[in-house]
């Protein structure tokens, strides 16, 4: 149902009935590697490329998803997930091995949010008993496709992020135990100029700054409703601009609800610079760590606004600035 | 657009810059100084190494002495070392020619899986092409100017 | 000795020249190295690089600035030579060993190796 301008609100309250996140060795040594369902220790998965290993990332994450919603593949009517590749090519193989019915999204950064929100739009007006969203992201394909060849020796800026190697998945449900689905916003595509590709938390934060706005003003809100609001990967830098941004607009979140994704995976690692990005980044920390923390009943309403930078290597190349889009979903537990 | 929110294009410029972090200019300046120093002064010790120990004359010996330097870079690259020292050395493992080989081999290496004729060889100069192109080119302008100056008897 | 400090020195200070164009002028490390090679080939015609490096010895041979120096002289030697077509036929003559070495042991280190990441 259309809530406010570009909202929807989900009156059947769809549920997340099981969640899975797989990372690589770098995550392994993460803030948050107990709340991962596989590590893996090598980059390559024992696959011959990184593409390859990250679509085997994916498939793990989908199928470890299914398999704790105590389902089968083929009981799951569509699938939506989108990653970094050229082609989506990560989703497209994995739809491949799945064999559910495909919609494949490119939203960058924000695909985790976009995925969810429109997996629960379908089952909450009764278009699928079951939905399964995923994405994923690789740091050696991430680099290979959008920066420079991983032994390439170039220096990285403060503001430069470390793209998570890994996939986050969540099964939707009309009915079962697990955290709600409330609402969703929809962010609209906001540029304001910035045109350094090594400073996307710059880029993406007037974007996240937009949605969280539009969100409080579609749903008659403020930010003492949550208990937590998490960006996806605006970093440090972004991060702090867009608190700034939002103080200026009135809007004061306390330092303890207003986190970000990219920030917290990689607490006290110095070479991620800024924190983490990547499509996997939101969906890692969401379907992983807030998820648990949900079922324990630390948290009760968390918003979640993943953050996507649209440019391609050649818009740069062709001296385009960066659009950005964020998309927040509402999610709830209340205990059993 | 209506962006009745957020600032300006101009607005926003000004404030993403105040909270970039600053760029460490001395310490990057110092870090590229020794690191250049050193992979210079190891070029040095080929130099002298092969004008002592073998035939080469001072002008020669820069040809072995330019291999070495690039095998050592390829090494350095394959072994994933060459990222991290350059994460500290920036320009300093950039300007040299290790530099230069440290492009050609990344890049050969990562496009392995797409092939050796379209993936490594199609992708070997990603990076150092511009060297090539413009390194070329300057010295063809450079070199038509200068004779045709000589010629009008400037010179 | 005092040819490996001197070495030393000059190739430091070539690369804080390239850290500075790196951090003050915001250039990507692809324009920082086309600008030095460009430089080195406008110093060569000049007849301004030979004596830095007969001063500094690998200090300036090493920079990918002289990657510059040599192409134009290697053109301006074979026009010496064979007239001004020499311009075409001789650019690579005396940086061909950096060129085919770099090419070579790529190719080899691409059987060889895999990104580590």
């Amino acid at each position: 149902m259309l809530q406010g301008q570009q909202s929807w609100i989900f009156a059947n309250r769809p549920v997340l009935l099981a969640t899975a996140v797989a990372g690589g060795p770098f995550e392994a040594r993460s803030a948050i590697a107990a709340d991962f369902d596989i590590l893996h220790d090598d980059i390559w998965l024992g696959q011959s490329s990184f593409e390859k290993a990250e679509k085997k990332l994916l498939e793990e994450a989908c199928q470890t998803s299914i398999q704790k919603a105590g389902l089968q593949k083929e009981d799951i009517q569509f699938f939506f997930s989108g990653d970094l590749m050229n082609q989506i090519i990560s989703s497209s193989f994995a739809a491949r091995t799945l064999g559910i019915p495909y919609f494949g999204l490119f939203g960058a950064c924000s695909s985790s949010m976009e995925g969810l929100a429109l997996a629960a739009f379908v089952v909450n007006a009764g278009g699928a008993r079951y939905a399964l969203t995923a994405c994923s992201s690789h740091n050696g394909s991430v680099n290979k496709q959008y920066r420079y060849p991983t032994e390439y020796g170039a220096q990285l800026p403060p503001t430069a992020q470390w793209t998570v190697t890994g996939a986050g998945a969540a099964v939707v449900a009309a009915q079962g135990v697990g955290p709600r689905v409330i609402g969703a916003t929809i962010g609209r595509v906001i540029d304001l100029g910035v045109t350094d590709p090594f400073n996307m938390g710059a880029a993406m934060a007037p974007a996240a700054v937009d949605t969280i706005i539009a969100h409080f003003r579609d749903f008659n809100l403020d930010a003492s409703h949550y208990d937590l609001i998490a960006t996806g990967d605006l970093g440090k830098v972004g991060h702090a601009i867009a608190a700034d941004l939002l103080r200026r607009q009135g809007i004061v979140i306390p330092e303890n609800i207003f986190t970000d994704c990219g920030v917290l995976i990689y607490q006290g690692q110095q070479q991620v610079m800024s924190g983490g990005s990547g499509c996997a980044c939101s969906a890692v920390v969401t379907y992983g760590h807030f998820f648990n923390r949900m079922l324990k009943g630390e948290l009760k309403r968390v918003l979640i606004v993943a953050t996507g930078a649209l440019l391609s290597p050649l818009s740069y190349q062709q001296n385009e600035s960066i659009p950005c889009v964020a998309h927040a979903v509402a999610l709830e537990w209340e205990g059993v | 657009m209506q962006n009745n929110n957020l600032p300006t294009q101009e607005e926003y410029q000004q404030l993403a810059k105040e909270y970039e972090p600053k760029r460490p200019l001395l310490k990057n300046c110092i870090r590229a100084f020794f690191a250049g120093g050193i992979i210079c002064t190891i070029g040095q010790f080929f130099q002298w190494f092969y004008m002592t120990y073998f035939d080469f004359t001072e002008v020669t010996a820069s040809n072995p002495t330019v291999a070495s330097m690039i095998i050592i870079s390829m090494l350095l690259t394959g072994f994933g070392v060459y990222d991290h020292l350059a994460q500290w050395a920036g320009a300093g493992t950039i300007v040299p020619v290790t530099g230069f080989a440290n492009t050609i081999t990344s890049a050969a290496i990562e496009h392995r899986s797409e092939g050796y004729v379209l993936g490594v060889g199609g992708n070997m100069f990603k990076i150092a092409g511009p060297v090539i192109t413009f390194g070329v080119f300057a010295a063809f302008v450079v070199a038509i100017v200068r004779i045709l100056v000589e010629k009008l008897g400037v010179i | 000795m005092e040819k490996f400090l001197l070495a030393f020195l000059v190739g430091g200070a070539i690369c804080v020249l390239g850290q500075i164009l790196l951090d003050v002028f915001r250039l990507t490390p692809a324009h920082m190295t086309v600008t030095l090679v460009v430089a080195g080939a406008i110093l060569g015609g000049l007849g301004l690089y030979e004596p830095l490096i007969e001063f500094a010895g690998a200090g300036a041979s090493v920079p990918i600035c002289s990657f510059g120096n040599s192409l134009v002289n290697g053109a301006l030697s074979e026009a010496e030579r064979h007239g001004i077509i020499g311009v075409l036929t001789g650019i690579f003559e005396i940086t061909s060993a950096g060129i085919s070495s770099a090419i070579i042991f790529g190719f080899l280190a691409s059987l060889i190796f895999k990104p580590k990441g």
